[in-house]
């Protein structure tokens, strides 16, 4: 009967272990619309960006699937031992309370679960902290409650425009409510963007979950962190720091296009933005 | 017990002075529990206006409730409501942790507890236990004064987290005096938590019992010996961290401030050295109940008494070297990074240890499912959740895609709300009939646990979706693809309500039924100290000190 049962529920943890992220990640395929959250979504946006990539292969392939089995072997130990040891099923209790092997085996078997995370996670990492040569820079600064944007002279810009929200009053068909903007950014695709974060007053964050992309901004400080978007779309983001009463309505919207659309709007823009105090260039190229 | 000879000076004083001047750790203890009860409701009032809120898209609730509650312009409802919103979030998180967690599980089961389950007679200061008390009444006077004074520009209260990040704590973000009411809430709260810990320390290490050694001592003194040392260690850092707000706010000064040459990095790297260790401040105690409940209810002593002993100290010391972790995102270089991710990981080994340990002493036991049993294996269950999303935020790289989300929130509340909450649920109903005298009705105390239990995982089980979706915290209002999954976890305040009504009914259906308990109700199991006195306990216990042979465990 112990033998069955230890297998019955072996089966039945490992069945569900595969099920369980099975289904979150069929979550994600079924997402149709990019760039924006999914109505009711289960898993990770997709990804457009290579960092986002392999967050979301970090999440999906590694973390889920270790973390779903542990949760699900600990519900089935309890579940089991519940069972097999209440008091009608063994009245006398053992005076077991030493088992050294076993105690060892449940310290190394973490170290080596966490030393098999740590590989793939520390890879990441390096990755998004490490900005690479990048072909486009903007700098980003966070304001009671908008978001502004420079686009240095020196590489087609020299204009600079704030990112507001667009009222519920002002919406047409198409756009999200508290995600759709006055002013996009306009970004190329496949190319390397650095972003520079700044604040003008309090702590805000800029986050686009499909780019794996999160940053504060902080006054007083100068932060980067760098995407490259390898498909064209609309990208939505939200502040993610708590900074005063209109938290909830500063977002955020990248528009990548191809070069030559770039191009076309850096003229445009430039023309639409111009104003004295936006000539800005990439800080005197301090490379 | 309480022997008449020892009378004079020792007799039961009654009425007020018995319980505004107490020296007593038992009546400390219960004014402990009672003012964590207070801080407790109030701050799930908050957090039911917020899922009330958070049901639908669009904001329904808070303009109406600034109204009411600050007598706010009916012109101005719209924003008063969104900052209202943000002080609630900002109180309920400092309510349930300095107000609710920490009063129940260090003040009350500690104090109620630790002096008997180590034999001795009292704490080591009983006035200094008094004053402990009454200091954290003021604080959290204090802290509920913050949210009806001038905050933001033209706003009431503070709303900026708990965590109170300049500079929207500072004069720029909140030139009102909210502020610095929380401020001096903190302080007195932590001037209480700093004599708490000096006296539980004092106690442990110099009141024992003979024979009593620290390899005998109950886990649960364990706990909240390692919780002592945390709390000592920590406390100043969060004193002297918001003082130099204070002074930033008041006297000119410019530490957090840029325009200074200060930096507000500098609040964070300081608040978190303290709240990291504070997260394990609430939890440990924790620990410490579940182990004697699982030992109690399987009939067992505890498996690997040293190794979960140790755990606990090792899980207090590395807790103390991991707290940047809660700042991933704010620019640190890419070899901080890497140390704070694997720092992190690591704390998962002896927790691990702790969940098996508890498994294995079930293993083999002879198991009966009384209230304090269920509480602690749904506590096991809850806070594995907890712990396994706590690895994946470990990881700098993957909490780039979850911080500030509703990811970190349900992992959060999974470790707190669920953990903490379902130990402190335990620890009472396990230790309700000692300190009353009565019997809670088992049905009762079971239909609690349900709908608790239904009620969080429904709350917070979704935040996960929020979460991975991309919601960032702290909204008062979201994209409407974020619906479904709000108005689930609003759904389920429904039972969480439901089981809060049903824990005020066990109190009052035990207080009038009159079970009488007896010394120790829950058989074999129960072998510590405090199931050898009657039920509630003497005045003052052991006049004569027990002597402890074979093991005190």
């Amino acid at each position: 009967m112990f033998n069955v049962n230890r297998q019955m529920l072996t089966r039945g943890a490992l069945a569900a272990a595969v099920a369980v992220p099975t289904i979150l990640c069929a979550g994600v395929a079924l997402a149709q619309a990019e760039g924006q959250p999914v109505p009711g979504g289960l898993g990770l946006p997709n990804m457009v960006t290579p960092v986002g990539l392999a967050t979301q292969q970090l999440y999906n392939m590694v973390l889920m699937p270790i973390i779903s089995f542990i949760a699900l072997f600990v519900l089935g130990l309890l579940i089991y031992v519940c069972y097999r040891f209440n008091e009608q099923a063994n009245p006398v209790p053992s005076k077991l309370t030493h088992n050294t092997p076993l105690e060892i085996i449940w310290t190394l078997i973490p170290v080596l679960i966490l030393l098999f995370i740590s590989v793939p996670s520390l890879r990441l990492l390096a990755q998004q902290v490490e900005v690479p040569e990048a072909s486009v820079t903007i700098k980003v600064t966070g304001n009671q409650w908008y978001w502004s944007y420079k686009y240095p002279e020196d590489q087609g810009g020299g204009f600079g425009f704030d990112q507001m929200l667009k009222p519920e009053s002002e919406l047409q068909p198409g756009d999200l409510r508290l995600l759709t903007v006055d002013n996009e950014a306009l970004v190329p695709v496949n190319e390397v963007i650095a972003v520079h974060l700044t604040s003008n007053d309090v702590i805000h964050a800029f986050g686009v979950p499909s780019f794996g992309v999160r940053m504060d901004a902080i006054p007083g400080r100068l932060n980067q962190t760098w995407f490259k978007v390898e498909k064209e779309g609309v990208y939505y983001g939200q502040c993610f720091f708590i900074c005063g009463k209109d938290h909830a309505y500063m977002p955020i919207v990248i528009r990548a296009v191809s070069r030559e659309k770039y191009n076309e709007w850096l003229a445009q823009a430039k023309q639409k933005f111009a104003r004295a105090d936006s000539r800005v260039r990439v800080a005197a190229d301090s490379r | 017990m309480a022997s008449s000879t020892m009378a004079g000076a020792h007799d039961h004083p009654r009425g007020l002075r018995r319980f505004l001047f107490s020296t007593n750790h038992k009546d400390i203890g219960t004014l402990y529990i009672i003012l964590g009860s207070i801080g407790g409701v109030i701050g799930f009032l908050l957090s039911l206006a917020m899922r009330l809120e958070l049901a639908y898209p669009g904001v329904q609730i808070f303009p109406g409730l600034a109204e009411f509650l600050n007598g706010a312009d009916p012109a101005m409802a719209l924003d008063a409501g969104k900052n209202l919103y943000n002080v609630f979030i900002t109180v309920h998180g400092v309510l349930m942790i300095f107000f609710m967690a920490m009063p129940i599980l260090i003040g009350g089961f500690g104090n109620w507890f630790v002096p008997i389950m180590i034999g001795a007679p009292d704490m080591a200061f009983p006035r200094l236990n008094n004053i402990s008390f009454w200091l954290l009444v003021a604080s959290l006077v204090l802290a509920v004064i913050s949210m009806f004074v001038d905050g933001a520009p033209g706003m009431k209260g503070f709303g900026g987290g708990w965590t109170f990040y300049p500079p929207l704590s500072s004069n720029t973000g909140t030139p009102g005096p909210a502020m610095d009411f929380v401020i001096l809430a903190l302080h007195l709260a932590g001037a209480s938590s700093i004599l708490g810990a000096i006296n539980f320390i004092t106690t442990i290490f110099n009141m024992r019992a003979p024979g009593m050694t620290l390899h005998k001592m109950p886990l649960f003194v364990w706990s909240i010996l390692v919780t002592a040392f945390l709390l000592l260690l920590v406390l100043p850092v969060l004193a002297g961290c918001v003082t130099m707000l204070l002074t930033d706010r008041n006297f000119g000064t410019m530490f957090y401030d840029p325009a200074g040459g200060g930096d507000p990095l500098l609040f964070q790297h300081l608040l978190w050295f303290f709240g990291h260790p504070e997260v394990y401040i609430v939890i440990l105690p924790g620990f410490g109940i579940i182990s004697q409940i699982v030992s109690t209810f399987s009939k067992k002593p505890v498996f690997g008494y040293l190794g979960m002993a140790y755990a606990m100290v090792c899980i207090g010391v590395l807790g103390s070297i991991v707290w940047a972790h809660h700042m991933y995102t704010v620019g640190m270089s890419l070899n901080a990074q890497r140390y704070f991710t694997l720092a992190t990981m690591v704390i998962a080994v002896p927790t691990g240890i702790k969940i098996f340990s508890w498994i294995a002493t079930m293993w083999g036991g002879s198991l009966s499912f009384r209230a304090p049993m269920v509480w602690a294996i749904g506590f096991i269950f809850v806070f594995t959740m907890g712990g396994i999303t706590g690895v994946v935020l470990a990881n700098a790289s993957a909490d780039k895609q979850f911080h500030e989300g509703y990811y970190v929130v349900a992992h959060f509340h999974y470790t707190l709300s669920l953990g903490a909450v379902f130990a402190l649920y335990a620890g009472f109903y396990y230790w309700f009939p000692k300190m009353s005298g009565y019997m809670y009705s088992e049905t009762l105390a079971k239909a609690n646990f349900w709908l608790l239990f239904i009620g969080v995982n429904v709350v917070f089980f979704p935040q996960h979706f929020l979460g991975l979706g991309g919601m960032p915290r702290r909204y008062i209002d979201y994209p409407d693809a974020y619906a479904l999954w709000n108005l689930v976890s609003s759904f389920g305040m429904i039972f969480v309500t439901l089981s809060l009504v049903v824990w005020f009914y066990v109190i009052i259906d035990a207080f009038l039924k009159k079970r009488l308990a007896g010394a120790n109700p829950w058989g074999v199991g129960a072998t510590t100290l405090e199931w050898t006195l009657s039920s509630p306990p003497p005045f003052h216990q052991f006049e004569v000190l027990p002597r402890i042979s074979g093991s005190g465990r």
